[in-house]
């Protein structure tokens, strides 16, 4: 018995436990299993302020207060040059640029899903959905939840108050954390013990064990973690210090993730290289930084992909924001993702090419860039992208 | 606004909960004269027919005995709260002000905040209108949940549920939370006991259901099926159970043009409005010019172009199908009985339901009369809203509280908030739903929140010098009764390790034993 079992086992009262579902999964997997990440920024982000399209003058004439200057090595505040055709917030210079230059980062722009709603609860639950626009069949199924279902070996955790659409309807116990603060058990081991012996021998014995004990072997991972990790490093503050958690427990425990992010609704005063989406861009590169940090040698084998409900109208409006629009740009970093890149199918930015004359059109829908990652990762067979994504046509965008 | 009288409990924690304890392992028989014993069945029986148990209903029980209870229950005329809950919940926004004048006021709120120049001023009229809406919000979760809690005929607050939950309203889409309130009053509450058909044909009409399932932007030219279908799929008749896209479409057609209106919003000036097509109730409009007046055909019938008749005439059709009444038997089953409800059982349901044209109260008589009911007893675990409200009438059996914010607070940790489903087909109904690791920690969590007292349902929101707040008593003769001649030999040897009165009620209410029905 290892310290982890010990502490379990004495965490639910030694004696004749229950069979647990996730101290069962946790050592059977090998360290170098590839790991996945999915952030989902709620609200729609203004994707237009972090990749900037640098080489458009209608984005230049459509933000007079919003655009971010043309890169110019005489001014830190003008977006950091990525090609000819896009720049990169200057907020995340430190951050994520450093990926983008070791080739870690790449971005698909003009993605999305086919929802015109334009709503926030029906596209996020759409996007959760996975499933296609038109004939949604099914309102209790999301798609990591079907993902998870077609990878039995790979412990599924989301990092949320609550079961995300996404991780609902799996069919099997998929546990939720939130990793804001450290999390604390409201039981101390002794309560924990009678609690999960009042359920043994029902079905519900191993969801009460789990439940009872995630927080505490949360917990202790994380103190653990800090004694490792206290070599002078300042601890981090935000979103960094709920990554670098959740980096612990994926490099340890679990290997399919999700986390959600919120405050993205900027209809006014949004700001550009300063104000709220700058605030709340930094806060973000800094946390997805500090997850590869942590991760150390694993990040190798770490996928993560950052989306958002929508993006948001091309110009700026009267308050100084942007409303809610269409097609986003999607995230994809890791280790040995293929990145320093845009991908994807693009378009010009400009007028004519934007979608109702309002916002960024959608040309690679999610469920086919994400269908593409999970192939990459997983090796999934087309059957069983087909459940993950009905109907959807999974594109190889080679980020993996 | 929160003009009410704040009553301090006056229950104290027991020095003596050991002894109490104690007592409780004593057979209750002393007090049998007093109380004829109740049976396990009937104890089974009467949690289903409530939230749970407390003193008053278990008391009406003894009174009448169970065929004159169910009577009583089903007549439905009984929705009586504690006066000092009345006065709570008429202190809020959206149960004194008509939807009418709360959706006016709103709308020139926005108005104003538009027309407020950039600036401080412009945030603060930012800030205040988000307050507003969270507040709207709070009062009307608040209110169903003290409704479930506390009202006096627990059958019809759980059929009061059980519909909010079937016709299934996003409090966060656009105006909802403006009309939720009246939507559970008005529109499910009168209903909840009578004719399926009229409650469909409520929930159709209301501003509520209006506007989130769209059909208010579904005109001639321009349909929107996005009601159509949900009506017909979720509401009324199941997937898979025979209808055809076409079907579908033809509804959307037929029910182009029912919208909301708010007075005052008029085009086109008062004499448009009083045209004989033109219908109007409450926020309801039917109207004429949106509406598509060719001939449909819809579920194997002909339906002339007619209006707003139209209308009535699909919703009867609907609601005689047989697949119906299947449904809405299935639905009623698996919320009552168990997961995967026994078929004898759905069948005679759904047989009353045809007999009866829709009566609700006639299908629950069957199902309450049904030996599969008492025959699943203690195997139905209870959703998050059940265990909350069977929980609070345990601890707190009757006693008013005096802020009901916790509730809905607890509710939300368990992600079963009231009007917080986000997709229109309700919260789930079977029990691997709830069950996960994470919200069975959650429950434990309220458990340990109700049974310590640690909380602030009695105490208001402004009020920071509150006493320290008592532990309830769970260890009452209610409990005696009703809860503890049944234990399992695992929780009551859990019960036995309590150090403490708050642990032994969290433990108590955390037990296999509280958490299914």
């Amino acid at each position: 018995m290892n310290r982890r079992e010990f502490l379990f086992a004495a965490a639910a009262g030694a004696a004749a436990l229950p069979a647990l579902s996730f101290s069962g999964t946790l050592f059977a997997m090998p360290a170098s299993a590839p790991r996945f990440l999915l952030v989902f920024l709620r609200g729609g982000y203004d994707c237009n302020n972090l990749l900037v399209p640098r080489g458009s003058d209608f984005y230049y004439a459509s933000r007079p207060t919003l655009a971010i200057a043309r890169p110019d090595p005489a001014n830190p505040n003008s977006a950091i040059a990525l090609d000819a055709n896009w720049g990169l917030n200057p907020v995340l210079r430190d951050s994520l640029y450093p990926l983008w230059q070791r080739k870690q980062l790449a971005f698909v722009p003009f993605a999305g899903t086919d929802d015109l709603s334009r709503s926030h609860f029906e596209t996020q639950d759409n996007i959760e959905s996975g499933q296609p626009t038109a004939q949604r069949s099914n309102f209790r199924s999301g798609f990591l939840a079907r993902l998870s279902s077609a990878l039995p070996g790979v412990p599924p955790i989301a990092f949320t108050k609550s079961l995300p659409v996404s991780f609902q309807g799996a069919g099997r116990d998929i546990p939720n954390i939130s990793l804001k603060g450290d999390p604390k058990s409201h039981f101390d081991a002794r309560q924990s013990a009678i609690l999960t012996q009042m359920y043994q021998g029902t079905s519900l014995a191993a969801a009460t064990a789990d439940g009872l004990a995630l927080p505490n072997t949360v917990s202790q991972d994380l103190r653990d973690e800090m004694i490792h990790a206290s070599r002078g490093a300042a601890s981090a503050k935000g979103f960094a210090s709920e990554t670098q958690r959740i980096a612990t427990l994926m490099r340890d425990r679990y290997r399919l993730g999700f986390i959600d992010i919120g405050g993205w609704d900027t209809h006014v005063n949004q700001g550009s290289v300063s104000g709220g989406l700058a605030n709340n861009l930094r806060n973000l590169g800094e946390g997805l930084a500090a997850y590869a940090d942590a991760l150390g040698d694993e990040w190798n084998n770490t996928v993560v992909v950052v989306v958002s409900e929508f993006g948001r109208t091309f110009r700026e409006n009267g308050d100084k924001g942007t409303d809610h629009g269409h097609g986003t740009v999607h995230w994809v970093l890791g280790g040995k993702v293929n990145g320093g890149r845009i991908a994807g199918e693009q378009v010009a930015v400009n007028q004519q090419n934007l979608l109702q004359d309002r916002d960024y059109p959608v040309l690679n829908n999610y469920r086919d860039v994400l269908g593409g990652v999970f192939k990459r990762v997983w090796g999934l067979a087309n059957g069983e992208l087909e459940k993950v994504f009905p109907q959807a046509q999974p594109r190889d965008l080679q980020l993996v | 606004m929160h003009a009410i009288v704040i009553r301090r409990t006056c229950i104290v924690a027991r020095p003596r909960w050991l002894l109490a304890a104690t007592l409780a392992l004593l057979p209750w028989a002393a007090m049998a004269q007093d109380n004829p014993a109740l049976s396990h069945d009937d104890i089974a029986w009467l949690q289903r027919a409530t939230f749970g148990l407390d003193s008053a209903s278990l008391a009406r029980y003894r009174q009448l005995g169970r065929t004159a209870y169910l009577d009583e229950q089903l007549a439905g005329r009984n929705d009586s709260l504690p006066l000092a809950i009345a006065a709570l919940i008429q202190s809020y926004d959206v149960s004194s002000t008509p939807p009418q004048q709360l959706l006016a006021t709103y709308r020139d709120q926005q108005q104003q905040f538009k027309n407020t120049a950039e600036g401080a001023a412009r945030d603060a009229a930012k800030k205040t209108l988000q307050a507003y809406r969270k507040m709207l919000y709070q009062q009307d979760a608040q209110i169903e949940l003290l409704h479930a809690i506390y009202g006096g005929n627990q059958l019809k607050e759980q059929l009061v549920w059980f519909w909010l939950n079937h016709f299934s309203v996003y409090a966060a889409k656009g105006r909802v939370r403006l009309v939720a309130a009246d939507y559970a009053e008005h529109v499910i509450r009168p209903h909840a006991l009578g004719k399926f058909r009229d409650l469909l044909m409520a929930t159709l009409k209301s501003p509520a259901m209006l506007e989130f399932l769209d059909n208010a932007k579904n005109v001639k030219g321009q349909t929107n099926e996005n009601y159509a279908r949900e009506l017909m799929e979720l509401h009324a008749l199941g997937v898979g159970s025979g209808y055809t896209q076409q079907d579908v479409q033809q509804f959307a057609l037929i029910l182009t043009g029912a919208g909301i209106q708010l007075r005052g919003d008029r085009q086109g000036g008062r004499f448009r409005w009083r045209r004989p097509q033109v219908i109007r109730d409450g926020l309801f409009v039917f109207n004429p010019d949106k509406h598509d007046f060719s001939d449909k055909t819809f579920l194997g019938h002909t339906i002339k172009g007619s209006g707003y008749d139209e209308i009535e005439q699909a919703v009867t059709l609907i609601s005689r199908q047989p697949a119906c009444a299947q449904f809405i038997a299935r639905q009623l089953s698996e919320y009552f009985v168990a997961d995967r409800p026994p078929p004898a059982l759905v069948a005679a349901m759904a047989q009353t339901f045809q007999r009866t044209d829709g009566d609700i109260a006639a299908v629950l008589r069957t199902l309450f009369t049904s030996k599969e009911l008492t025959a699943s007893r203690g195997r139905k675990f209870k959703d998050p809203t059940q265990f909350l409200a069977s929980a609070m009438r345990l601890a707190y059996d009757g006693m008013p509280l005096g802020n009901a914010a916790p509730l809905v607070n607890w509710l939300n940790q368990m992600g079963e908030p009231v009007f917080g489903r986000i997709t229109p087909d309700g919260w789930p109904l079977d029990s691997a739903s709830w069950s996960g690791s994470g919200q069975m920690a959650k429950r434990f969590d309220v458990a340990r929140a109700i049974g310590s007292g640690r909380n602030r349902l009695f105490t208001r929101d402004d009020d920071t010098a509150g006493s320290r707040p008592a532990v309830p008593t769970l260890d009452t003769s209610l409990y005696r009764a009703t809860i503890e001649p049944y234990l399992s030999g695992a929780t009551r040897a859990a019960l036995g390790k309590a150090q403490s009165s708050a642990e032994w009620n969290t433990f108590l209410l955390s037990s296999p034993d509280f958490n299914y029905r």
